[in-house]
């Protein structure tokens, strides 16, 4: 069970609106991303949810009840914070406990949910350790078994892997997932990584200024972006807007094309110079210029190819990828 | 600091403050031991030789000198908990945001400005004093007889005087504390199911410890040689007079430099028995 409703809930702080009137339903059981760049309400939403901050007005529905009143540690819900919030003079074997004693759990209980949750996670051997003597890779740990012993409704991830380095990410990033596909409960994530939410998601909720841009798995979001923003947002290396008279030939305002459904062979209709080419080994990206489309055009190639900075090179889009926009910056159908 | 040559160079430069904190405290030092040991009437004859331990035996045997032990652990163990346990509570209401944060902090700290000598004369005659004392007129208006509080409850009074200068030490140590207090940690512990209550208990009070710490090491030095308040209030009457009142009476008002001397020497040996079990009781949580 974990099924949680937004009902056209809004949030200020003083004059500012953060969430304009808002709904969303995150089912059951649902893997769900909220991303979005920096300042953009996606931390404030998660802490409405948890209960960490009022909402101005509407409702947060949990399971159905309105849980829009209820305090926090009632709601049901575990949350993993971006600096952890690890309690320093705890063991880790307190730290996990310590919503099950605040619960009132007698000890054997205790103890015995403790165990499983370090044998989920590896921390066995760590238990009687201080958070200080731990890395940040098993700090996380930490923080995620101290959710998942509370057998929560949902959990709530805020931004829980930017204090690691690159190569923890991605790690932690699978056993997330694995933790998600085994305990089969309901997860909210939020990042602003648009990796972490294409590679995890059940569900990404785009957000820009508090309003949702668009709701959707991920490929649908990819394939399909509702407007400019959504497809500038998800995709790496971002997509190619063109504006000018390539757009108007097919009718639109502004025309998208992501850099792998480019193609580089002569005879194709576009041409210009290479200015960067980053070799990635598995596929080399070239920052095209002097192209009369735009600034700079980014064109994916796979495999690695003998580009070299000034080169000119001939490229054309994949006709049937291209994304088209209207003035008002919303997909055409 | 990397090289030999500049180490040495830091070292030379050093020196004098070395040197002269080390003259600080060597020279009082070396005469007191010195005068602990002679029989030294300054207005009786002077200096009259060497005595042995006469002067630590007869200090020992003197019939106010475990009374002045008690009295000055009386005095320390009081302020200290009042000002730990009212400085905690001062500095939670602090660290709310309210109107004129800034104005409340300050008007908080200034008991500390003021002179122990200024504000026990103060607090003797404007708060104690039981007919133009503040708590003597409370008394009257209430109905009661007041209380002459210096003669009838004198330590609880010296005790209240030295807290109140030294609250606003503790409170300000402990604000910084609660300042630097992860306020993800608190939202941890209220998703975790903890109320303010236990929040309060597991989350804040541990993480205040090394503060508490600092608190007690630094006040208990200096409460270990409270003498303006004692002075100016009681003059050592009613039980309130400590081992540094003691010394001070043998010294000037016996005109016995001697004895004080040894006194002094006892104080040193009290001082540091006091610091030993301290550093042993909370100095761990200096570490680490």
């Amino acid at each position: 069970m974990g099924r949680i409703v937004l009902d056209k809930v809004t949030k200020t702080f003083g004059n500012v609106e953060v969430i304009p009137p808002l709904d969303l339903t995150i089912e059951d059981g649902e893997f769900c991303v909220f991303v979005g760049p920096s300042g953009c309400g996606k931390s404030t939403l998660l802490r409405l949810i948890a209960g960490l901050e009022d909402v101005t007005s509407g409702r947060v529905l949990i399971d159905d009840t309105d849980a829009t009143e209820i305090p926090p540690a009632k709601r049901g819900l575990a949350m993993v914070f971006q600096s952890y919030a690890l309690y320093p003079h705890m063991t880790v074997r307190k730290n996990i406990a310590f919503p099950l004693r605040m619960a009132g759990l007698d000890q054997a209980e205790i103890d015995r949910r403790v165990e499983e949750a370090a044998k989920v996670l590896n921390l066995t051997d760590y238990l009687d350790r201080r958070p200080g003597q731990l890395s940040g890779g098993q700090r996380q740990r930490v923080a995620i078994g101290r959710a998942i012993v509370r057998e929560p409704k949902a959990f709530l991830f805020d931004e829980p892997l930017s204090n690691l380095d690159a190569a923890l990410r991605v790690g932690m990033r699978l056993e997330i997932s694995e933790l998600h596909n085994r305990l089969g409960t309901t997860m909210i994530y939020v990042t602003h990584d648009q990796v972490e939410a294409m590679t995890m998601a059940d569900k990404i909720v785009v957000l820009r200024a508090g309003n949702i841009e668009q709701v959707g798995s991920p490929l649908e979001l990819y394939e399909r972006p509702r407007n400019l923003f959504v497809a500038g947002f998800i995709g790496s290396p971002t997509m190619n807007f063109i504006t000018g008279p390539e757009a108007e030939k097919r009718g639109a305002a502004t025309l998208g094309i992501r850099p792998e459904h480019i193609r580089v062979g002569e005879g194709l209709p576009w041409s210009g110079i290479v200015g960067v080419a980053e070799h990635l080994g598995s596929d080399t990206f070239l920052h095209v210029h002097d192209t009369g489309l735009a600034e700079t055009i980014t064109v994916r190639v796979p495999g690695d190819v003998e580009f070299k900075h000034g080169d000119r090179v001939v490229f054309g889009p994949d006709e049937a990828k291209i994304h088209l926009f209207d003035a008002n910056g919303l997909r055409k159908p | 600091m990397a090289t030999r040559h500049s180490r040495s160079a830091a070292r030379l430069m050093m020196a004098p403050a070395v040197i002269l904190l080390l003259g600080w405290m060597l020279v009082p030092l070396t005469m007191t031991l010195w005068f602990s040991f002679r029989k030294y009437l300054p207005l009786r004859g002077g200096d009259l030789g060497w005595v042995g331990f006469e002067n630590y035996v007869r200090f020992v045997k003197s019939a106010s000198f475990w009374p002045s032990v008690q009295a000055t652990m009386t005095l320390v163990v009081g302020v200290l908990v009042i000002t730990v346990v009212v400085g905690i509570l001062l500095a939670l209401l602090l660290d709310q945001p309210m109107w004129g944060q800034g104005v409340v902090r300050i008007l908080v700290i200034a008991p500390f400005f003021v002179m122990p000598t200024v504000s026990a004369l103060v607090w003797k005659n404007l708060m104690l004093d039981p007919i133009n004392g503040f708590f003597g007129h409370l008394a009257r208006s209430l109905g009661l007889q007041p209380v002459d509080w210096l003669s009838q409850a004198s330590m609880p009074s010296i005790i209240m005087i030295v807290s109140w200068e030294w609250l606003p030490f503790a409170t300000l140590i402990l604000l910084t504390a609660f300042q630097s207090l992860d306020s993800e940690q608190l939202e941890a512990a209220e998703m975790d199911g903890a109320g303010p209550v236990a929040r309060f208990f597991y989350i804040m009070v541990p993480h205040l410890a090394r503060a508490i710490t600092v608190v007690i090491l630094i006040q208990t030095i200096f409460l270990l040689s409270i003498f303006a308040e004692i002075f100016v209030t009681t003059g050592g009457a009613f039980g309130t007079k400590t081992l540094t009142y003691l010394i001070y009476q043998r010294v000037l008002e016996s005109q016995n430099v001697g004895l004080g001397s040894a006194g002094g020497v006892y104080a040193i040996i009290l001082a540091n028995i006091v610091a030993i079990f301290l550093m042993r009781i909370v100095g761990k949580n200096l570490d680490a």
